[in-house]
């Protein structure tokens, strides 16, 4: 490189001028440090790759809903009794795991097309499903062959809220053994959703909840979100959940009276 | 854990920008809605970064207050993060739409040359 020389992003600058008199800092032996204004949004690179998964579920009609929750909330039991309900609709599951097929395990058998997406070569494990991840998913599910596809992402309530996979929507459940506050606390994660399933109200009647006080929270960070409350483990409040994906797949929309 | 996958696609993007120049220091941009904590996010990035061409690099973290404008009375309010009730400060609405806080940038890079 020359003395003289223009960078890949255009910047230009040469190192054999007199630098005393353009008071640059020459206390280390960097010198000619330079600041290229970049302006990107840090998660370009998901979002280009989020674009084109939506844009592939809209090519094969496929609606994508993205289900997040925090550990132990009641995802995968909630999914069975999901897949055991949507008889009529051709489901796929894309499962989310850290380290295990455990979830996939749980949900087989039951008609649906299952894709796992172990997280474990990332960073330790990654916490969160991105673009990427759903993507390489891809060619192992059927699209040409489904309406619904449901994200099972890891279970956590904060990062999987940051990372548009490409979904049409995004769901949550929430369990009622989890306390009033989770609004306030993870605000990012309850503002992206347009649904919040509040799961195990069977257990109602043995804790301290105040359904109010949680509905209020929920309220206050996204006034827009629909709740329905269900039990996944009795089944009470799961169709509720389904009609919603029934309507929203096209397939089995009841006609207009 | 947040901050570590936020330092993950940082890095690609910088690596991406800089190319094989050493990079001093990275201007970000961070809206408070963004659940980003500015000193864990300095920690993770010396991991992340450790032992690869980034190693000793450092961010410079702008950060953004949340505000929300109200489609009934048009107030601009700010919402303070704790707790963060998206409430209008005008009229108490709830039809609000965010003006800032979500900003999560990469503004600049300071480059040094051997």
């Amino acid at each position: 490189m020359g003395r003289f020389h223009r960078h890949d992003d255009g910047t230009e600058h040469r190192h054999d001028e007199p630098h005393d008199r353009t008071g640059h800092d020459h206390s280390g032996y960097a010198t000619g440090a330079q600041r290229i204004q970049v302006l990107e949004h840090i998660f370009g690179e998901n979002d280009r790759t989020a674009a084109a998964n939506r844009a592939d579920f809209a090519a094969h009609g496929v609606h994508t809903v993205n289900v997040m929750s925090s550990p132990g909330a009641g995802k995968t039991t909630l999914l069975r009794q999901t897949l055991r309900r949507l008889d009529g609709v051709r489901v796929g599951v894309l499962e989310g795991d850290i380290h295990t097929s455990l979830d996939a395990d749980r949900l087989g058998g039951l008609g649906a097309a299952i894709a796992l997406v172990n997280t474990g070569d990332g960073f330790g494990g990654e916490c969160h499903l991105d673009a990427p991840m759903v993507r390489s998913a891809l060619p192992r599910l059927p699209l040409a062959d489904l309406d619904l596809l449901l994200i099972e992402n890891v279970g956590n309530l904060v990062c999987p809220a940051e990372f548009d996979v490409g979904e049409a929507a995004r769901a949550m459940v929430y369990a009622v053994t989890e306390g009033e506050d989770k609004p306030l606390k993870y605000p990012v994660m309850f503002r992206s959703v347009e649904l919040v399933l509040i799961n195990k109200i069977d257990l109602l009647p043995y804790l301290d909840f105040d359904l109010d006080a949680f509905l209020a929270n929920v309220r206050a960070v996204n006034p827009g979100a629909r709740t329905l409350r269900l039990s996944a483990r009795t089944g009470e409040g799961v169709d509720g959940w389904v009609e919603w994906l029934r309507s929203r797949t096209g397939a089995d929309v009841p006609s207009p009276a | 854990m947040h901050e570590l996958s936020v330092c993950g696609a940082l890095a690609e993007l910088v690596n991406r920008r800089a190319g094989d120049r050493p990079v001093t220091t990275i201007s970000l941009r961070i809206g408070r809605l963004r659940q980003i904590v500015p000193d864990t996010l300095a920690f993770c990035w010396t991991m992340v970064t450790a032992e690869t061409a980034l190693a000793g690099s450092r961010l410079e973290i702008e950060t953004v207050d949340a505000t929300v404008t109200c489609a009934d009375c048009g107030h601009v309010s700010r919402i303070d993060p704790h707790p963060p009730l998206f409430v209008c400060h005008g009229c108490g609405g709830f039809s609000l739409t965010v003006l800032t806080g979500e900003e999560f940038l990469l503004l600049a890079l300071d480059l040094a040359e051997v």
